[in-house]
Protein backbone atom coordinates (compact mmCIF):
# COMPACT_ATOMS: atom_id res chain seq x y z
CA UNK A 1 0.00 0.00 0.00
CA UNK A 2 1.11 3.70 -0.70
CA UNK A 3 0.54 6.21 1.68
CA UNK A 4 -1.44 9.12 0.86
CA UNK A 5 0.74 11.67 0.49
CA UNK A 6 -1.28 15.42 1.03
CA UNK A 7 -2.07 16.72 -2.96
CA UNK A 8 -0.33 20.11 -3.85
CA UNK A 9 -3.66 22.41 -3.41
CA UNK A 10 -3.55 25.45 -6.21
CA UNK A 11 -6.86 26.55 -5.73
CA UNK A 12 -6.62 28.75 -8.70
CA UNK A 13 -7.45 26.23 -10.92
CA UNK A 14 -10.76 26.00 -9.40
CA UNK A 15 -11.61 29.64 -8.89
CA UNK A 16 -14.46 30.16 -11.37
CA UNK A 17 -15.89 26.84 -9.71
CA UNK A 18 -15.61 28.04 -6.09
CA UNK A 19 -17.16 31.70 -6.99
CA UNK A 20 -20.00 30.00 -8.38
CA UNK A 21 -20.50 27.68 -5.93
CA UNK A 22 -20.80 30.06 -3.02
CA UNK A 23 -22.93 32.56 -5.04
CA UNK A 24 -25.01 30.07 -5.62
CA UNK A 25 -24.99 28.97 -1.64
CA UNK A 26 -25.89 32.65 -0.72
CA UNK A 27 -28.80 33.30 -2.88
CA UNK A 28 -30.15 30.05 -0.97
CA UNK A 29 -29.75 31.92 1.83
CA UNK A 30 -31.16 34.71 0.47
CA UNK A 31 -34.28 32.94 -1.13
CA UNK A 32 -35.53 32.34 2.55
CA UNK A 33 -35.78 35.92 2.72
CA UNK A 34 -37.11 36.84 -0.39
CA UNK A 35 -40.89 37.32 -1.52
CA UNK A 36 -42.39 34.93 -3.51
CA UNK A 37 -43.55 37.75 -6.15
CA UNK A 38 -39.97 38.98 -5.98
CA UNK A 39 -37.72 35.90 -6.68
CA UNK A 40 -36.88 36.78 -10.09
CA UNK A 41 -34.30 39.39 -8.76
CA UNK A 42 -32.44 36.23 -7.33
CA UNK A 43 -32.24 35.38 -10.93
CA UNK A 44 -30.41 39.15 -11.60
CA UNK A 45 -28.51 37.94 -8.70
CA UNK A 46 -27.47 34.90 -10.35
CA UNK A 47 -26.59 36.41 -13.75
CA UNK A 48 -24.54 38.58 -11.66
CA UNK A 49 -22.42 35.51 -10.28
CA UNK A 50 -21.78 34.52 -13.89
CA UNK A 51 -20.60 36.85 -15.29
CA UNK A 52 -17.99 37.48 -12.49
CA UNK A 53 -17.20 33.68 -13.13
CA UNK A 54 -16.48 34.68 -16.59
CA UNK A 55 -14.73 37.38 -16.30
CA UNK A 56 -12.28 35.76 -14.02
CA UNK A 57 -12.11 32.11 -16.75
CA UNK A 58 -11.20 34.65 -19.66
CA UNK A 59 -7.86 36.05 -18.57
CA UNK A 60 -7.21 32.68 -17.81
CA UNK A 61 -7.52 31.82 -21.65
CA UNK A 62 -3.71 30.50 -23.16
CA UNK A 63 -2.11 29.33 -20.03
CA UNK A 64 -2.87 25.73 -19.14
CA UNK A 65 -2.63 25.04 -14.96
CA UNK A 66 -3.30 21.33 -12.94
CA UNK A 67 -4.37 21.64 -9.40
CA UNK A 68 -4.97 18.82 -6.65
CA UNK A 69 -2.06 16.71 -7.62
CA UNK A 70 -3.58 16.33 -11.20
CA UNK A 71 -7.17 15.69 -10.83
CA UNK A 72 -8.03 18.97 -12.36
CA UNK A 73 -6.80 20.63 -15.20
CA UNK A 74 -7.55 24.59 -16.70
CA UNK A 75 -6.68 24.53 -20.05
CA UNK A 76 -7.93 25.88 -23.19
CA UNK A 77 -10.09 23.01 -23.50
CA UNK A 78 -11.79 23.40 -20.11
CA UNK A 79 -12.46 27.43 -20.93
CA UNK A 80 -13.92 26.98 -23.86
CA UNK A 81 -16.53 24.82 -22.68
CA UNK A 82 -17.36 26.73 -19.69
CA UNK A 83 -17.68 29.78 -21.59
CA UNK A 84 -20.58 27.83 -23.43
CA UNK A 85 -22.01 26.77 -19.95
CA UNK A 86 -21.50 29.62 -18.43
CA UNK A 87 -23.84 31.60 -21.47
CA UNK A 88 -26.34 28.72 -21.93
CA UNK A 89 -26.87 29.12 -17.90
CA UNK A 90 -27.38 33.16 -17.87
CA UNK A 91 -29.43 32.72 -21.14
CA UNK A 92 -31.70 30.06 -19.05
CA UNK A 93 -32.17 32.02 -16.40
CA UNK A 94 -32.99 35.30 -18.40
CA UNK A 95 -36.11 33.19 -19.72
CA UNK A 96 -36.60 31.01 -16.44
CA UNK A 97 -38.52 34.13 -14.30
CA UNK A 98 -41.67 34.90 -16.12
CA UNK A 99 -42.32 31.12 -17.27
CA UNK A 100 -42.39 30.49 -13.45
CA UNK A 101 -44.82 33.14 -12.55
CA UNK A 102 -46.72 31.78 -15.25
CA UNK A 103 -46.74 28.56 -14.55
CA UNK A 104 -47.07 29.40 -10.98
CA UNK A 105 -44.35 27.51 -9.00
CA UNK A 106 -42.24 30.54 -8.71
CA UNK A 107 -39.80 29.29 -6.09
CA UNK A 108 -36.11 30.91 -5.95
CA UNK A 109 -34.53 27.19 -5.51
CA UNK A 110 -34.60 27.19 -9.41
CA UNK A 111 -31.56 29.80 -9.80
CA UNK A 112 -29.19 28.33 -7.17
CA UNK A 113 -29.52 24.64 -8.72
CA UNK A 114 -28.98 26.09 -12.27
CA UNK A 115 -25.79 27.68 -10.57
CA UNK A 116 -25.03 24.18 -8.94
CA UNK A 117 -25.77 22.23 -12.59
CA UNK A 118 -22.98 24.59 -14.06
CA UNK A 119 -20.82 23.89 -11.38
CA UNK A 120 -20.77 20.25 -11.95
CA UNK A 121 -20.32 20.99 -16.13
CA UNK A 122 -17.29 23.16 -15.04
CA UNK A 123 -15.67 20.20 -12.98
CA UNK A 124 -16.65 17.65 -16.28
CA UNK A 125 -14.80 19.73 -18.62
CA UNK A 126 -11.94 20.23 -16.73
CA UNK A 127 -11.95 16.83 -14.87
CA UNK A 128 -8.55 14.91 -15.59
CA UNK A 129 -9.22 12.16 -13.09
CA UNK A 130 -11.85 9.59 -13.43
CA UNK A 131 -12.85 10.63 -9.90
CA UNK A 132 -13.57 14.18 -11.01
CA UNK A 133 -15.33 13.84 -13.78
CA UNK A 134 -17.38 11.04 -12.26
CA UNK A 135 -17.96 13.72 -9.45
CA UNK A 136 -19.10 16.86 -11.70
CA UNK A 137 -21.40 14.63 -13.43
CA UNK A 138 -23.13 13.82 -10.33
CA UNK A 139 -23.66 17.05 -9.40
CA UNK A 140 -24.95 17.93 -12.75
CA UNK A 141 -27.41 15.08 -12.91
CA UNK A 142 -28.83 15.57 -9.34
CA UNK A 143 -29.44 18.74 -9.96
CA UNK A 144 -31.04 17.99 -13.15
CA UNK A 145 -33.08 15.07 -12.10
CA UNK A 146 -35.00 18.61 -9.45
CA UNK A 147 -34.83 20.53 -12.31
CA UNK A 148 -37.13 18.29 -14.55
CA UNK A 149 -39.16 18.02 -11.93
CA UNK A 150 -39.49 21.51 -10.53
CA UNK A 151 -43.51 22.10 -11.22
CA UNK A 152 -44.22 19.93 -8.76
CA UNK A 153 -47.66 20.40 -9.14
CA UNK A 154 -47.67 19.72 -13.07
CA UNK A 155 -47.89 15.81 -13.41
CA UNK A 156 -45.91 16.17 -16.78
CA UNK A 157 -42.92 17.68 -14.80
CA UNK A 158 -43.15 15.34 -12.03
CA UNK A 159 -42.89 12.32 -14.63
CA UNK A 160 -40.44 13.56 -16.61
CA UNK A 161 -37.93 14.29 -13.10
CA UNK A 162 -38.86 10.55 -11.84
CA UNK A 163 -38.23 9.19 -15.63
CA UNK A 164 -34.97 11.56 -15.74
CA UNK A 165 -33.59 9.90 -12.20
CA UNK A 166 -34.34 6.49 -12.87
CA UNK A 167 -32.59 6.48 -16.37
CA UNK A 168 -29.76 8.74 -15.39
CA UNK A 169 -28.87 6.51 -11.88
CA UNK A 170 -29.70 3.18 -14.06
CA UNK A 171 -26.72 4.90 -16.97
CA UNK A 172 -24.33 6.16 -14.03
CA UNK A 173 -24.16 2.72 -13.03
CA UNK A 174 -22.43 1.39 -16.39
CA UNK A 175 -19.80 4.20 -16.68
CA UNK A 176 -18.98 3.58 -13.06
CA UNK A 177 -18.53 0.08 -14.46
CA UNK A 178 -16.57 0.98 -16.96
CA UNK A 179 -14.52 3.40 -14.72
CA UNK A 180 -13.70 0.70 -12.40
CA UNK A 181 -12.76 -1.88 -15.43
CA UNK A 182 -10.54 0.90 -16.65
CA UNK A 183 -8.83 1.22 -13.22
CA UNK A 184 -8.44 -2.49 -12.84
CA UNK A 185 -6.45 -2.66 -16.22
CA UNK A 186 -4.60 0.18 -16.19
CA UNK A 187 -3.93 0.64 -12.00
CA UNK A 188 -4.48 4.33 -11.93
CA UNK A 189 -7.96 7.00 -12.70
CA UNK A 190 -5.90 9.69 -14.05
CA UNK A 191 -6.50 10.31 -17.63
CA UNK A 192 -2.97 11.19 -18.00
CA UNK A 193 -1.30 8.02 -16.59
CA UNK A 194 -3.96 5.93 -18.04
CA UNK A 195 -2.96 6.91 -21.63
CA UNK A 196 0.90 6.77 -20.70
CA UNK A 197 0.39 3.36 -19.23
CA UNK A 198 -1.38 2.10 -22.39
CA UNK A 199 1.80 3.68 -24.36
CA UNK A 200 3.98 2.13 -22.20
CA UNK A 201 3.21 -1.57 -21.58
CA UNK A 202 1.47 -1.24 -25.21
CA UNK A 203 -2.08 -2.81 -24.33
CA UNK A 204 -3.83 -3.63 -26.88
CA UNK A 205 -7.07 -4.03 -28.15
CA UNK A 206 -6.79 -7.85 -26.91
CA UNK A 207 -7.29 -6.52 -23.43
CA UNK A 208 -10.59 -7.26 -22.78
CA UNK A 209 -10.98 -5.21 -19.61
CA UNK A 210 -9.90 -2.49 -20.76
CA UNK A 211 -11.54 -2.52 -23.89
CA UNK A 212 -14.81 -3.63 -21.95
CA UNK A 213 -14.20 -0.60 -19.90
CA UNK A 214 -14.29 1.33 -22.63
CA UNK A 215 -17.22 0.36 -23.89
CA UNK A 216 -19.02 0.82 -20.62
CA UNK A 217 -17.71 4.33 -20.07
CA UNK A 218 -18.98 5.17 -23.58
CA UNK A 219 -22.27 3.91 -23.14
CA UNK A 220 -22.43 6.24 -20.01
CA UNK A 221 -21.20 9.13 -21.51
CA UNK A 222 -23.72 8.16 -24.79
CA UNK A 223 -26.16 8.46 -22.14
CA UNK A 224 -26.14 11.62 -21.13
CA UNK A 225 -25.62 12.97 -24.48
CA UNK A 226 -28.20 11.35 -25.83
CA UNK A 227 -27.13 9.32 -28.40
CA UNK A 228 -29.31 6.69 -29.47
CA UNK A 229 -29.87 3.71 -28.89
CA UNK A 230 -29.66 5.26 -25.35
CA UNK A 231 -32.07 8.22 -26.26
CA UNK A 232 -35.08 7.14 -24.48
CA UNK A 233 -35.47 9.14 -22.13
CA UNK A 234 -34.96 12.25 -23.93
CA UNK A 235 -38.09 13.21 -25.70
CA UNK A 236 -40.19 12.38 -22.40
CA UNK A 237 -38.17 14.61 -20.31
CA UNK A 238 -37.25 17.33 -22.56
CA UNK A 239 -41.08 17.32 -23.05
CA UNK A 240 -42.41 17.33 -19.53
CA UNK A 241 -40.04 19.37 -17.50
CA UNK A 242 -40.53 22.93 -17.22
CA UNK A 243 -39.23 24.45 -20.92
CA UNK A 244 -36.37 26.98 -19.49
CA UNK A 245 -35.22 24.26 -17.92
CA UNK A 246 -35.65 21.75 -21.29
CA UNK A 247 -33.30 24.68 -22.91
CA UNK A 248 -30.72 24.35 -20.57
CA UNK A 249 -31.04 20.74 -20.22
CA UNK A 250 -30.64 20.55 -23.62
CA UNK A 251 -27.74 22.61 -24.32
CA UNK A 252 -25.04 22.49 -20.77
CA UNK A 253 -25.04 18.86 -19.97
CA UNK A 254 -25.02 18.13 -23.55
CA UNK A 255 -21.96 19.84 -24.52
CA UNK A 256 -20.20 18.62 -20.52
CA UNK A 257 -21.02 14.88 -21.87
CA UNK A 258 -19.27 15.17 -25.26
CA UNK A 259 -16.49 17.63 -23.10
CA UNK A 260 -15.74 14.53 -20.82
CA UNK A 261 -16.32 11.91 -23.45
CA UNK A 262 -13.56 13.94 -25.48
CA UNK A 263 -11.07 14.05 -22.63
CA UNK A 264 -11.13 10.58 -21.82
CA UNK A 265 -11.49 8.93 -25.33
CA UNK A 266 -8.94 11.50 -26.87
CA UNK A 267 -6.39 12.09 -24.28
CA UNK A 268 -6.74 8.52 -22.03
CA UNK A 269 -7.34 6.21 -24.54
CA UNK A 270 -5.88 7.17 -27.85
CA UNK A 271 -4.40 3.84 -28.38
CA UNK A 272 -7.82 2.19 -28.55
CA UNK A 273 -8.68 4.88 -31.64
CA UNK A 274 -9.53 2.01 -34.14
CA UNK A 275 -12.38 0.45 -31.70
CA UNK A 276 -14.09 3.37 -30.68
CA UNK A 277 -14.07 4.83 -33.72
CA UNK A 278 -15.76 2.21 -35.03
CA UNK A 279 -18.07 2.63 -32.40
CA UNK A 280 -18.70 5.71 -32.55
CA UNK A 281 -19.48 5.34 -35.81
CA UNK A 282 -22.13 3.19 -35.39
CA UNK A 283 -23.55 6.03 -32.42
CA UNK A 284 -23.48 8.41 -34.37
CA UNK A 285 -25.43 6.83 -37.88
CA UNK A 286 -28.49 5.80 -35.33
CA UNK A 287 -28.22 8.55 -33.41
CA UNK A 288 -29.02 11.21 -36.79
CA UNK A 289 -30.94 9.12 -38.14
CA UNK A 290 -33.52 7.98 -35.91
CA UNK A 291 -33.46 11.45 -34.27
CA UNK A 292 -34.48 13.17 -37.59
CA UNK A 293 -36.84 10.41 -38.85
CA UNK A 294 -38.62 10.56 -35.46
CA UNK A 295 -38.86 14.36 -35.39
CA UNK A 296 -40.56 14.69 -38.98
CA UNK A 297 -43.30 13.07 -37.23
CA UNK A 298 -43.47 15.05 -33.69
CA UNK A 299 -46.91 17.44 -33.15
CA UNK A 300 -45.66 18.81 -30.03
CA UNK A 301 -43.00 21.47 -30.48
CA UNK A 302 -40.44 21.06 -27.40
CA UNK A 303 -40.91 16.75 -28.48
CA UNK A 304 -39.65 17.90 -31.93
CA UNK A 305 -37.16 19.73 -30.58
CA UNK A 306 -36.13 16.67 -28.54
CA UNK A 307 -35.37 14.49 -31.43
CA UNK A 308 -33.97 17.54 -32.92
CA UNK A 309 -31.39 17.24 -30.07
CA UNK A 310 -31.03 13.80 -30.39
CA UNK A 311 -29.67 14.49 -34.09
CA UNK A 312 -27.33 17.23 -33.58
CA UNK A 313 -25.92 15.06 -30.75
CA UNK A 314 -25.19 12.46 -33.69
CA UNK A 315 -23.92 15.13 -36.15
CA UNK A 316 -21.11 16.17 -32.98
CA UNK A 317 -20.85 12.28 -32.95
CA UNK A 318 -19.74 12.76 -36.92
CA UNK A 319 -16.30 15.20 -35.63
CA UNK A 320 -15.91 12.55 -32.83
CA UNK A 321 -15.71 10.09 -34.64
CA UNK A 322 -13.23 11.43 -37.17
CA UNK A 323 -10.94 12.34 -33.90
CA UNK A 324 -8.91 14.83 -35.94
CA UNK A 325 -8.27 18.29 -35.13
CA UNK A 326 -10.60 19.51 -37.44
CA UNK A 327 -13.52 17.08 -36.11
CA UNK A 328 -12.61 18.24 -32.35
CA UNK A 329 -12.19 21.90 -33.95
CA UNK A 330 -16.19 21.86 -35.37
CA UNK A 331 -17.73 20.12 -32.07
CA UNK A 332 -16.37 22.97 -30.51
CA UNK A 333 -17.71 25.83 -32.85
CA UNK A 334 -21.18 23.90 -32.87
CA UNK A 335 -21.61 23.32 -29.43
CA UNK A 336 -21.15 27.17 -28.63
CA UNK A 337 -23.33 28.06 -31.93
CA UNK A 338 -25.78 25.21 -30.70
CA UNK A 339 -26.48 26.97 -27.48
CA UNK A 340 -27.48 30.00 -29.19
CA UNK A 341 -30.00 28.68 -31.33
CA UNK A 342 -31.40 26.16 -29.10
CA UNK A 343 -32.09 28.16 -26.16
CA UNK A 344 -33.32 31.09 -28.55
CA UNK A 345 -35.78 28.90 -29.97
CA UNK A 346 -36.96 27.21 -26.55
CA UNK A 347 -37.46 31.46 -25.37
CA UNK A 348 -39.44 31.46 -28.54
CA UNK A 349 -41.50 28.36 -27.40
CA UNK A 350 -41.87 30.32 -23.90
CA UNK A 351 -43.42 33.48 -25.24
CA UNK A 352 -46.17 31.55 -27.35
CA UNK A 353 -47.19 28.92 -24.75
CA UNK A 354 -49.82 29.71 -22.32
CA UNK A 355 -50.21 28.23 -18.94
CA UNK A 356 -50.44 24.40 -18.45
CA UNK A 357 -47.65 23.99 -21.20
CA UNK A 358 -50.63 24.41 -23.50
CA UNK A 359 -50.26 25.81 -26.81
CA UNK A 360 -47.49 24.20 -27.76
CA UNK A 361 -48.04 22.01 -30.75
CA UNK A 362 -46.41 23.03 -34.10
CA UNK A 363 -50.33 24.15 -35.65
CA UNK A 364 -50.62 26.83 -32.89
CA UNK A 365 -48.12 29.20 -34.89
CA UNK A 366 -50.35 29.50 -37.84
CA UNK A 367 -50.12 33.03 -38.15
CA UNK A 368 -47.12 33.65 -35.90
CA UNK A 369 -45.20 35.23 -38.34
CA UNK A 370 -47.86 38.04 -39.15
CA UNK A 371 -48.88 38.64 -35.76
CA UNK A 372 -45.54 39.12 -33.99
CA UNK A 373 -42.88 40.26 -37.31
CA UNK A 374 -39.76 40.83 -35.18
CA UNK A 375 -40.07 37.53 -33.08
CA UNK A 376 -41.56 35.88 -36.26
CA UNK A 377 -37.68 36.41 -37.90
CA UNK A 378 -35.87 35.88 -35.18
CA UNK A 379 -37.80 32.06 -34.62
CA UNK A 380 -36.77 31.54 -38.54
CA UNK A 381 -33.31 32.49 -37.92
CA UNK A 382 -32.89 29.84 -35.24
CA UNK A 383 -34.72 27.83 -37.10
CA UNK A 384 -32.55 28.11 -40.04
CA UNK A 385 -29.48 27.69 -38.09
CA UNK A 386 -30.53 24.36 -36.62
CA UNK A 387 -31.26 22.94 -40.27
CA UNK A 388 -28.06 23.71 -41.30
CA UNK A 389 -28.57 26.53 -43.81
CA UNK A 390 -25.92 29.66 -44.66
CA UNK A 391 -25.43 32.25 -43.69
CA UNK A 392 -26.01 31.00 -40.02
CA UNK A 393 -23.85 29.82 -37.17
CA UNK A 394 -25.10 25.88 -37.57
CA UNK A 395 -24.16 25.74 -41.58
CA UNK A 396 -20.47 26.52 -40.23
CA UNK A 397 -20.25 23.87 -37.46
CA UNK A 398 -21.88 21.22 -40.01
CA UNK A 399 -19.04 21.92 -42.17
CA UNK A 400 -16.45 21.55 -40.21
CA UNK A 401 -17.77 18.45 -38.58
CA UNK A 402 -18.16 16.89 -41.94
CA UNK A 403 -15.30 17.83 -42.95
CA UNK A 404 -13.66 16.67 -40.52
CA UNK A 405 -14.71 13.20 -41.24
CA UNK A 406 -14.06 13.43 -44.53
CA UNK A 407 -10.46 14.43 -43.82
CA UNK A 408 -10.02 11.21 -41.47
CA UNK A 409 -11.75 8.99 -44.32
CA UNK A 410 -15.03 8.27 -43.49
CA UNK A 411 -16.44 9.67 -46.79
CA UNK A 412 -19.80 7.97 -45.86
CA UNK A 413 -20.24 9.16 -42.65
CA UNK A 414 -20.35 12.08 -44.19
CA UNK A 415 -22.68 11.79 -46.71
CA UNK A 416 -25.26 10.20 -44.35
CA UNK A 417 -24.53 12.99 -42.12
CA UNK A 418 -25.43 15.31 -45.18
CA UNK A 419 -28.40 13.56 -46.21
CA UNK A 420 -29.88 13.41 -42.58
CA UNK A 421 -28.97 17.09 -42.67
CA UNK A 422 -31.38 17.49 -45.73
CA UNK A 423 -33.88 15.44 -44.10
CA UNK A 424 -33.99 17.53 -41.29
CA UNK A 425 -34.73 21.09 -43.24
CA UNK A 426 -38.44 19.02 -43.74
CA UNK A 427 -39.45 19.75 -40.08
CA UNK A 428 -37.73 22.89 -39.38
CA UNK A 429 -39.41 24.33 -42.66
CA UNK A 430 -42.80 23.08 -41.29
CA UNK A 431 -43.08 25.44 -38.53
CA UNK A 432 -41.99 28.04 -41.18
CA UNK A 433 -44.64 27.25 -43.06
CA UNK A 434 -47.26 27.21 -40.33
CA UNK A 435 -45.96 30.76 -39.08
CA UNK A 436 -46.48 32.40 -42.54
CA UNK A 437 -49.04 30.87 -44.98
CA UNK A 438 -51.35 29.45 -42.81
CA UNK A 439 -54.21 31.31 -41.61
CA UNK A 440 -53.81 32.79 -37.97
CA UNK A 441 -56.70 31.01 -35.50
CA UNK A 442 -55.17 33.31 -32.91
CA UNK A 443 -54.39 36.72 -32.05
CA UNK A 444 -51.31 35.59 -30.20
CA UNK A 445 -52.00 38.87 -27.95
CA UNK A 446 -50.71 36.66 -24.56
CA UNK A 447 -47.56 37.37 -25.94
CA UNK A 448 -45.46 40.06 -24.19
CA UNK A 449 -41.90 40.51 -24.56
CA UNK A 450 -40.11 41.67 -21.29
CA UNK A 451 -36.51 43.22 -21.17
CA UNK A 452 -34.98 39.70 -19.97
CA UNK A 453 -36.11 38.24 -22.94
CA UNK A 454 -35.49 40.71 -25.39
CA UNK A 455 -31.87 40.30 -24.18
CA UNK A 456 -31.85 36.42 -24.13
CA UNK A 457 -33.21 36.77 -27.85
CA UNK A 458 -30.81 39.41 -28.81
CA UNK A 459 -27.64 37.88 -27.42
CA UNK A 460 -29.40 34.42 -29.12
CA UNK A 461 -29.61 36.34 -32.60
CA UNK A 462 -26.28 37.86 -32.43
CA UNK A 463 -24.72 34.94 -31.18
CA UNK A 464 -26.20 32.82 -34.46
CA UNK A 465 -25.61 35.11 -36.95
CA UNK A 466 -21.95 36.48 -36.10
CA UNK A 467 -20.08 33.30 -35.89
CA UNK A 468 -21.85 32.40 -39.38
CA UNK A 469 -21.12 35.32 -40.83
CA UNK A 470 -17.67 35.56 -39.46
CA UNK A 471 -16.83 32.22 -38.92
CA UNK A 472 -12.79 32.80 -38.50
CA UNK A 473 -12.42 34.44 -35.17
CA UNK A 474 -14.58 31.88 -33.66
CA UNK A 475 -12.98 28.89 -35.09
CA UNK A 476 -9.58 29.90 -34.47
CA UNK A 477 -10.35 29.68 -31.10
CA UNK A 478 -11.61 26.62 -31.65
CA UNK A 479 -8.68 25.42 -32.81
CA UNK A 480 -6.81 27.01 -29.92
CA UNK A 481 -8.64 24.53 -27.40
CA UNK A 482 -8.76 21.60 -29.34
CA UNK A 483 -7.14 18.39 -27.00
CA UNK A 484 -4.39 18.02 -29.38
CA UNK B 1 -6.45 -16.21 -0.06
CA UNK B 2 -9.31 -15.55 -2.30
CA UNK B 3 -8.20 -14.95 -6.36
CA UNK B 4 -8.91 -11.55 -7.62
CA UNK B 5 -11.07 -13.40 -10.53
CA UNK B 6 -13.80 -14.58 -7.43
CA UNK B 7 -14.09 -11.39 -6.88
CA UNK B 8 -14.77 -9.71 -10.31
CA UNK B 9 -16.70 -12.83 -11.32
CA UNK B 10 -19.46 -12.03 -7.79
CA UNK B 11 -19.74 -7.75 -8.72
CA UNK B 12 -20.30 -9.03 -12.24
CA UNK B 13 -23.15 -11.30 -11.10
CA UNK B 14 -24.66 -8.57 -8.91
CA UNK B 15 -24.34 -5.76 -11.36
CA UNK B 16 -26.11 -8.41 -14.31
CA UNK B 17 -28.89 -8.81 -11.61
CA UNK B 18 -29.57 -5.14 -10.62
CA UNK B 19 -29.17 -4.54 -14.38
CA UNK B 20 -31.81 -7.46 -14.97
CA UNK B 21 -33.80 -6.10 -11.92
CA UNK B 22 -33.97 -2.58 -13.65
CA UNK B 23 -35.18 -3.43 -16.97
CA UNK B 24 -37.86 -6.18 -15.34
CA UNK B 25 -39.16 -4.70 -12.30
CA UNK B 26 -42.16 -2.35 -12.43
CA UNK B 27 -42.02 -0.26 -9.21
CA UNK B 28 -39.79 2.26 -9.33
CA UNK B 29 -38.40 1.98 -5.59
CA UNK B 30 -37.41 -1.61 -6.49
CA UNK B 31 -36.18 -0.31 -9.52
CA UNK B 32 -34.04 2.41 -8.01
CA UNK B 33 -32.61 -0.50 -5.56
CA UNK B 34 -31.54 -2.60 -8.27
CA UNK B 35 -29.46 0.72 -8.95
CA UNK B 36 -27.87 0.76 -5.99
CA UNK B 37 -27.37 -2.88 -6.29
CA UNK B 38 -25.29 -1.90 -9.48
CA UNK B 39 -23.25 0.74 -7.89
CA UNK B 40 -22.55 -1.82 -4.88
CA UNK B 41 -21.49 -4.26 -7.27
CA UNK B 42 -18.90 -1.74 -9.12
CA UNK B 43 -17.57 -0.73 -5.55
CA UNK B 44 -16.66 -4.09 -5.02
CA UNK B 45 -15.03 -4.25 -8.18
CA UNK B 46 -13.04 -1.26 -7.04
CA UNK B 47 -12.33 -2.37 -3.90
CA UNK B 48 -11.02 -5.68 -4.80
CA UNK B 49 -9.07 -4.37 -7.73
CA UNK B 50 -7.16 -1.51 -5.42
CA UNK B 51 -6.36 -4.42 -2.82
CA UNK B 52 -4.57 -6.89 -5.77
CA UNK B 53 -3.36 -3.65 -7.54
CA UNK B 54 -2.12 -2.21 -4.01
CA UNK B 55 -3.20 1.00 -4.76
CA UNK B 56 -5.54 3.21 -2.67
CA UNK B 57 -7.23 5.19 -5.71
CA UNK B 58 -10.08 2.32 -5.98
CA UNK B 59 -10.70 2.39 -2.52
CA UNK B 60 -11.33 6.82 -2.31
CA UNK B 61 -13.64 6.37 -5.45
CA UNK B 62 -15.44 3.90 -3.51
CA UNK B 63 -16.12 6.24 -0.66
CA UNK B 64 -16.93 9.05 -3.47
CA UNK B 65 -19.79 6.33 -5.00
CA UNK B 66 -21.22 5.99 -1.57
CA UNK B 67 -21.37 9.82 -1.43
CA UNK B 68 -23.01 10.46 -4.63
CA UNK B 69 -25.19 7.38 -4.07
CA UNK B 70 -26.59 8.88 -0.61
CA UNK B 71 -27.38 11.89 -2.60
CA UNK B 72 -28.97 10.73 -5.18
CA UNK B 73 -31.26 8.82 -3.08
CA UNK B 74 -32.22 12.04 -1.21
CA UNK B 75 -33.38 13.47 -4.66
CA UNK B 76 -34.96 10.31 -5.94
CA UNK B 77 -36.92 10.00 -3.32
CA UNK B 78 -38.22 13.19 -3.20
CA UNK B 79 -38.98 13.29 -6.39
CA UNK B 80 -41.33 9.66 -6.18
CA UNK B 81 -42.81 11.55 -3.17
CA UNK B 82 -43.94 14.29 -5.52
CA UNK B 83 -45.38 12.10 -8.52
CA UNK B 84 -47.09 9.80 -5.75
CA UNK B 85 -49.28 13.20 -4.29
CA UNK B 86 -50.37 13.60 -7.92
CA UNK B 87 -50.27 10.09 -9.42
CA UNK B 88 -51.03 7.70 -6.19
CA UNK B 89 -48.96 5.49 -7.81
CA UNK B 90 -45.15 4.83 -8.16
CA UNK B 91 -46.15 1.82 -10.93
CA UNK B 92 -43.57 3.04 -13.74
CA UNK B 93 -46.52 1.39 -15.89
CA UNK B 94 -48.29 4.71 -15.01
CA UNK B 95 -45.48 6.81 -15.96
CA UNK B 96 -47.35 7.05 -19.66
CA UNK B 97 -48.44 10.74 -20.27
CA UNK B 98 -45.55 11.13 -22.78
CA UNK B 99 -45.13 9.40 -25.75
CA UNK B 100 -43.91 9.54 -29.21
Amino acid sequence: MDTIAIPAINLAVIAPEVVLSVVAMALLLINVFVKSEQKGYLGYLSIAGILGTLLMLIPAWGSSVEGFSGTIIQDNFAIFFKVIFLISAAMSILITDKYLEREGCNQGEIYPLILFATVGMMLMASGTDLMTIFLGLEVLSVSLYVLAGFNRNNIKSNEAGLKYFLLGAFSTGFLLYGMALTYGATGTTKIAKIASYIAMNGVSSSNLMLVAGMILMSTGFAFKVAAAPFHMWTPDVYEGAPTPMTAFMSVGPKAAGFAAFARVLLVALPALKPEWSSLLWVLAVLTMTVGNITALYQQNIKRMLAYSSIAHAGYILVGFTAGNAVGTAGILFYMLSYAFMNIGAFAIIILVGKKGEENSNVSDYAGFGYRHPVLGIAFCIFLFSLAGIPPAAGFIGKFYLFSGAIQAGYIWLAVIGVLNSAASVYYYLRVMVFMYFKEPTEDFEWVKLTPAFVLCLLIAVIGVLVPGVLPGLFLELAQKAVLM
Amino acid sequence: MVSLNFYLVLSAILFAIGTIGVLTRRNAIVIFMCVELMLNAVNLTFIAFSKYLGNLDGQIFVFFVMTVAAAEAAVGLALMIAYFKNRESIDVEDMNLMKW
